[in-house]
């Protein structure tokens, strides 16, 4: 999708007039005012100092609002930056601070951001175009203007308290030369004037929705608020998470969300496409109202309690129309309607500035830009002719909502209440379940709504190109669209019918579609260049599996998780269950002993790397169980609470480990899948991660990346390792790489030359752990439980230390002699306590071999064997017989024995069972009695085994 | 079964042997678990309780059930489910996955295989499902959601747990491990195997993340508790609806296991191995011979039963062969002889046999080269021997070189009960050199 619009607009910078001075220190020159043009286009932007812009963002809807202070460029003229002040807005201010405000925001409000984690200086290139931000005393109300690109700025925030903007005055920004900039400086373009947009509802009048596509949309409502309702598990978490995510920064919450929606909903984009900018902007609306305040559903109620009863008039009116509509007609929506009867009620629902900004920016870009545009891009012209289709309806329904001046455009905010509140009520009747909680559906609906909507808003840059394509086309929509009909193939019937749908309910479909999306979106992954490229084609399959309205659907949980036991698990019972459960290797203990100085190298190194915006690569190394891994996540969890408290700037870390992917590149995907939540298939991502970790982008976080088990991400080229490590050493990427790995000098073996010099020297060992760490381990985690006596515990630990130092094996062993302890008879003289014995019996259980007693509990045959096959390599000298020659002995020995002789195939057999248990080493078995014998244990071994009997 | 109205009934002498037979064969061929598993006491105990901690507290665990074959190892663990699904607690919460290594013989099918067991793919809905990497994290992600508290234990058995190992880079393993050690949903992981070595195959870091449980299965079995094994194999339970047949049977049963004869043979199988599997199968061979007319065991009938368990097939297909096949084989015994094991060629034994013709036959006569050729390559199929693993197809039939896939104590053995074996050619077996 980004592709898309980037290719779309291009825009140019250049500087206008001279520069005003020269840095002779920084070799900059500072200039007065910026050009910008789209590509191709005679029309033009000023950017003045002082002006209040908007900048792109990683949210292209949403893009961040900043105030241009200074202008300057290099000596070549490549590089353009400048210098802003930046404001915040309501979205990008985390929830939880949001309560400090102590009233409801304004959605067009922002903030003066006064805090220092950000980098005021931008890439001139990343300037989308000028807005108006209007300067207003605590006190003043927000003013009702229906101009939505206005921004209105009251107070300041600097990441942890509002404040009184300290002089209103000077940060005001001068009353901008000509009247606010995207509406009245660009006049609305000759095809849009009204006398067009008037024709088109009046032509719409005629046809009434089929009350066949008016059920569907409604019973897609229906699932769409089931799925939804049903997954509310899944909602609240996102909320919390998004909450959590709010908290680290502000931009990052937006980003947050629309990975989010991305993730949940990788269909939706094309959906979006169908569906008309007018549904969407609404949707946006919406959307910034849920998310500057989860306080929505009041609003809904409160606003129109005429709309319900305007829906319940309008149900029945579009029911009895249906029955002869003709399925051309389904098509129109009955925005008429609509529109006629909530004009009247005018809630002056603020209309936000994002819904305004494509149309805007649409204006500006003149009549012949859809043209250009639709030269531009083979992609938008290539399309399928479905989606010219329904592009035009839409567009003249855009076209005229364009005009903010009419009151239909005002009133659709709430045009789009009705449409919800009667799916509401229809929701009710379908389903009594849900007319139980009539709330929360909706709630949870809105939900679902806010999730995509930030979907939505990308979605408008595209959208605002398909209008302008079509805009043209507009007149000739009537006998284009039946024409087309005709032509569509049965199956295609469906799809169109699903259109229709949609054009009729647009937002209530949409929004039903989405959400049932959303539901259903994160178990199919998609690829992402998948979706946006296949246009409209791919999102039939969804519709098409519909279940007939009314039945219930089954819910589907974005993600999958065990299902949750009905008994609570039982809590520990005495002081050994107690005992065991904080010696179980998962509990995780309060902090890390013996590693301090481990922790504090790391802890440092991470440290200075986030606080200096830079990157890097650290190495480490160490046999398993020694805590490389505990160690790093230790360090992550300070870093991120010295981060939640505004210690050190926000960072994001991710982890992958190469033993849980099935192929070294997925790396990429998953790294690309914690960092944005898309979803691509490995070379894509690679690719996308290139170009994430090489350009440079406003307001980036550091990105702390932990890779375990490193040298499973070994391919023959190295390219994975050879990325990882290249990545941190770009100027703009900020990443700080962690890769831990079992061997010392695994740089040495594995990698090749250019991999291991760009790993660079940070290394580090764990080394195996002392016995007397490990019992300082074992100490820490029982924490003060007394269950083990001293020399118990020094025994276990010095037993561990001198074998491997793996704090995991001690673990094990403890808990092991817990278990012995409480099922050996209670004896008299104990103290109840873990005592040697019970340790000396955990370590016999797991480190003495069982081969030994294998052979004793052996038949006499197979131990005959075992002797016949001793008595051969003597024979031979060799450690190697065949089984024939073994067997000849093995008949001997069964004389001496005075056994009956066996048989080839009895010898054959014992020879095998030993085989299975691998005391001896077989050749297959189809070689017969030519197969070689070897002894997997030592002759010594055997002969000590079989001495005894 | 509708007679049972007297506790006495006497039933039909044939109605008692088919549900002697009912009963049995299904205690035979392990299609009903014993009350209580005998002799691995201990072990049962041990498994049980950790189990129980994984249903019941929750807590992640591994353990690895390590046996020779027939040593019980599926049987106990069994059991165990058993005696711990009677726990109603337990019951509602575990969730068990069962995979066999000869069944999941790599991990994506392993990943699908718990997938469905876990009743996670409806979940999925009708979408297929995707890679095996997206496979792999949807169920990590699955397991890495629970929690210790409040999901449903998974308990994951993997039978040939060996095979398990050598899946590529242990993946299914090291994350059944490492979920198991760390605080995700409560898992435990049983494996069974026959292999004492298992845990050197484990990679290190999979190794250290496996808790080191081992139960071992070996049995100690004296004589006597086999004699005492196999009596309560075959003895009818207590409620057998004719308790006077009953009664007869188990004296016989009794009677039966003090008999001589009937010792030795057992005594042979006890040396030969203690497989359980094995002494059912010779006892299911006594009963196939229980009938309306012989409503009992007889010892004939357990030596009979023996001899069949003991009987070497190679030996036995000998017993097919022609006269010309037997002496081509004699000859291949006598180059085997000559030339110490070293491999020959049809050219070579023809020869040999041609040898035999002159020099002692006197019923035998020459035969073509076909025809020997012919012979040949019929004990060629039978893999009576078997081309040098080398030698390629290029070389010419009669020159490819050959190895005898036969003892010669088989050979001698199958000559002795050969039907109508001429005198001269028994003779040149026997004798020292061609």
């Amino acid at each position: 999708m980004k592709y898309f619009t980037r290719l779309r607009v291009r825009r140019v910078y250049k500087w206008r007039g001279e520069p005003l001075s020269f840095n002779r220190k920084l070799k900059t020159f500072e200039y007065g005012s910026l050009v910008i043009s789209v590509d191709g286009l005679p029309r033009t932007t000023v950017i003045n100092a002082g002006q209040h812009i908007l900048i792109e963002g990683e949210d292209e809807d949403n893009p961040y609002v900043a105030k241009v202070i200074r202008l300057f460029g290099d000596e070549s003229g490549k590089q353009k930056k400048a210098v802003v002040q930046w404001f915040v807005r309501v979205s990008e201010v985390p929830l939880s601070k949001l309560k400090l405000l102590g009233r409801e925001p304004h959605p067009q409000e922002i903030f003066l951001y006064q805090g220092r984690s950000c980098d005021d200086e931008v890439n001139a290139e990343s300037i989308l175009r000028p807005v108006q931000v209007k300067h207003l005393d605590r006190a003043a109300p927000f003013p009702d203007s229906g101009d939505k690109d206005t921004l209105f700025v009251k107070l300041s925030w600097d990441s942890k308290t509002f404040r009184e903007l300290e002089s209103a005055a000077p940060v005001a920004s001068p009353p901008p030369p000509t009247p606010p900039l995207p509406k009245p400086s660009l006049p609305p373009s000759p095809p849009r004037s009204p006398p067009t947009a008037a024709p088109a509802p009046a032509r719409r009048a005629l046809p009434t929705p089929d009350p066949a596509v008016m059920r569907r949309a409604a019973s897609g409502e229906v699932r769409g608020g089931r799925a939804t309702a049903s997954a509310g598990k899944v909602g609240v978490t996102e909320a919390e998470s998004l909450h959590l995510a709010s908290r680290l920064s502000a931009s990052k919450c937006s980003s947050a969300r629309r990975r989010k929606a991305i993730a949940r909903t990788p269909g939706v984009r094309k959906k979006l496409q169908l569906s008309s900018p007018e549904a969407t902007t609404r949707q946006d609306i919406l959307d910034e109202d849920r998310a500057s305040e989860m306080m929505l559903a009041q609003r809904l109620s409160s606003s129109p309690p005429l709309t319900l009863r305007l829906t319940h008039s309008l149900t029945p009116l579009r029911k009895a129309g249906a029955a002869t509509t003709p399925r051309a007609h389904r098509l129109t929506p009955l925005r008429k309607a609509h529109g006629a009867a909530v004009t009247a009620e005018d809630t002056a629902v603020p209309l936000e500035p994002d819904s305004r900004t494509p149309s805007a920016r649409d204006d500006s870009t003149s009549p012949q830009q859809g043209d250009e545009t639709e030269a531009e891009l083979p992609t938008a012209s290539g399309r399928t002719p479905r989606r010219r289709n329904a592009t035009p309806r839409r567009n003249s329904s855009s076209s005229r909502g364009q005009k903010a001046s009419t009151p239909s455009r005002q009133t659709e905010p709430n045009q789009r209440e009705p449409g919800l509140t009667v799916l509401i009520e229809e929701d009710n009747e379908n389903s009594p379940m849900l007319s139980a909680a009539a709330v929360t559906p909706r709630s949870s609906k809105r939900k679902s709504a806010q999730l995509v909507s930030s979907r939505i808003r990308k979605q408008l840059n595209l959208l605002e190109n398909l209008q302008v394509l079509n805009s043209d086309g507009d007149d000739d929509e009537d006998e284009f669209v039946p024409s087309k009909k005709e032509l569509q193939s049965s199956s295609d019937e469906e799809e169109e019918e699903e259109e229709g749908a949609l054009e009729s309910d647009e937002e209530e479909e949409v929004l039903s579609k989405k959400s049932r999306r959303a539901a259903a979106g994160s178990c199919t992954p998609r690829s992402k260049r998948k979706t946006t490229s296949t246009s409209a084609r791919t999102p039939r399959k969804t519709p098409n599996k519909k279940i007939p309205p009314g039945t219930p659907r089954t819910p589907r949980h974005a993600t999958p998780s065990i299902p949750s036991r009905s008994l609570p698990a039982r809590r520990p019972g005495n002081v050994l269950e107690e005992a065991r459960a904080r010696l179980h290797v998962s509990s995780v203990p309060e902090s890390l002993p013996c590693r301090e100085q481990e922790f504090q190298d790391v802890y440092s190194f991470v440290e200075s790397k986030i606080v200096d915006g830079t990157g890097g690569c650290m190495y480490i190394s160490g046999v398993p169980g020694t805590g490389k891994t505990a160690t790093v996540h230790e360090v992550m969890r300070c870093l991120q609470h010295a981060a939640d408290v505004d210690e050190i700037p926000p960072f994001h870390f991710i982890e992958i480990n190469g033993m849980k992917m099935t192929d070294p590149h997925q790396a990429y995907v998953q790294i690309l899948q914690n960092l944005t939540g898309q979803k691509a298939t490995a070379d894509h991502a690679a690719a996308l991660l290139e170009k994430r970790f090489s350009s440079a982008a406003p307001r980036k976080e550091t990105t702390v990346l932990l890779v375990d088990e490193l040298d499973l991400l070994w391919t023959r080229k190295q390219n994975v390792m050879y990325n990882l490590f290249d990545w941190p050493t770009r100027r703009h990427a900020r990443l700080v790489v962690l890769t831990i790995a079992n061997t010392m000098d695994l740089p040495e073996r594995i990698m090749i030359n250019r991999v291991a010099s760009r790993l660079g020297l940070t290394r580090m060992s764990f080394q195996p752990y002392s016995f007397k760490q490990l019992q300082q381990i074992i100490m820490s985690r029982l924490n003060k439980v007394k269950a083990f006596e001293e020399d118990a515990l020094q025994l276990v630990s010095r037993k561990v230390a001198a074998l491997s130092g793996d704090a995991r094996r001690c673990l094990d062993i403890c808990r092991r002699a817990t278990e012995i302890c409480e099922h050996s008879p209670a004896d008299p003289f104990s103290t109840g306590l873990v005592g040697m014995s019970h340790v000396m019996e955990a370590l016999n259980e797991m480190f003495s071999s069982a081969y030994i007693t294998a052979i004793r509990c052996a038949s006499l045959q197979e131990q005959l064997f075992l002797r016949a096959v001793i008595a051969e390599f003597r024979r031979l000298g060799l450690e190697e017989a065949t089984f024939q020659q073994v067997f000849v002995q093995h008949r001997a020995l069964c004389r001496v024995e005075g056994l009956q002789p066996v048989s080839v195939s009895e010898g054959l057999a014992a020879c095998q069972r030993l085989g299975a248990c691998r005391l001896l080493l077989l050749e297959p078995s189809r070689l017969g009695v030519l197969q070689r014998v070897r002894l997997n244990v030592s002759q010594d071994d055997v002969l000590f085994a079989l001495k005894d009997d | 079964m509708s007679k049972r109205t007297a506790k006495d009934a006497h039933l039909p002498v044939g109605e008692c042997v088919t549900q002697v037979q009912d009963i049995l064969r299904q205690r035979l061929c392990h299609q009903r678990l014993p009350d209580k598993p005998e002799g691995v006491e201990s072990q049962h105990r041990h498994l049980l309780e950790l189990l129980k901690r994984t249903a019941i507290h929750g807590e992640s665990n591994s353990v690895l059930i390590v046996g020779p074959r027939g040593a019980g190892k599926t049987m106990l663990l069994k059991c165990v489910l058993r005696d711990l699904l009677e726990d109603k607690e337990a019951q509602k919460s575990l969730l068990q996955v069962h995979l066999n290594g000869l069944l999941q013989t790599d991990d994506r099918i392993a990943l699908k295989e718990i997938t469905r067991q876990l009743h996670l793919e409806n979940v999925v809905g009708d979408k297929v499902f995707g890679s095996f990497a997206e496979n792999l994290g949807f169920l990590l992600e699955a397991l890495k959601k629970g929690d210790r508290s409040s999901s449903r234990p998974v308990l994951f058995i993997l039978d040939e747990f060996d095979l398990f190992a050598h899946h590529k880079n242990q993946t299914l393993l090291y994350n059944l491990f490492d979920v198991s050690q760390s605080a995700q949903a409560p898992i435990a992981v049983v494996g069974i195997t026959c292999r004492l070595d298992v845990l050197e195959l484990l990679e290190k870091r999979v190794k250290s993340r496996f808790s080191h449980r081992q139960i071992h299965l070996l049995s100690s079995l004296t004589f006597t508790q086999y004699l005492e094994r196999v009596r309560t194999q075959l003895s009818l339970p207590d409620g057998f609806p004719d308790s006077r047949f009953a009664q007869d049977w188990n004296d016989g049963v009794k009677t039966l296991c003090g008999d001589k004869s009937v010792e030795e043979v057992l005594q042979r199988h006890y040396n030969s191995s203690k497989d359980v599997r094995s002494l059912h199968m010779l006892l299911m061979l006594c009963l196939s011979r229980v009938s309306v007319a012989k409503p009992a065991i007889k010892p004939a009938d357990l030596l009979e039963a023996s001899r069949l368990c003991f009987a070497d097939a190679k030996a036995n297909m000998l017993h097919g062969l022609s006269i010309l096949e037997l002496c081509l084989i004699i000859a291949m015994k006598h180059l085997n002889d000559v030339y110490e094991g070293e491999p020959f060629n049809h050219q070579m034994v023809h020869n040999e046999f041609k040898k035999f013709l002159q020099r002692k036959s006197n019923s035998m006569y020459n035969f073509e080269q076909p025809v020997i050729l012919k012979a040949f390559e019929h004990l060629q199929q039978l893999e009576l021997i078997r081309p040098v693993d080398g030698s390629s197809a290029k070389t010419q039939r009669e020159y490819q070189l050959m190895r005898l896939m036969l003892d010669h104590s088989q050979i001698m053995e199958a000559l002795q009960k050969y039907p109508q074996c001429p005198t001269d050619v028994k003779q040149w077996a026997m004798s020292a050199f061609g």
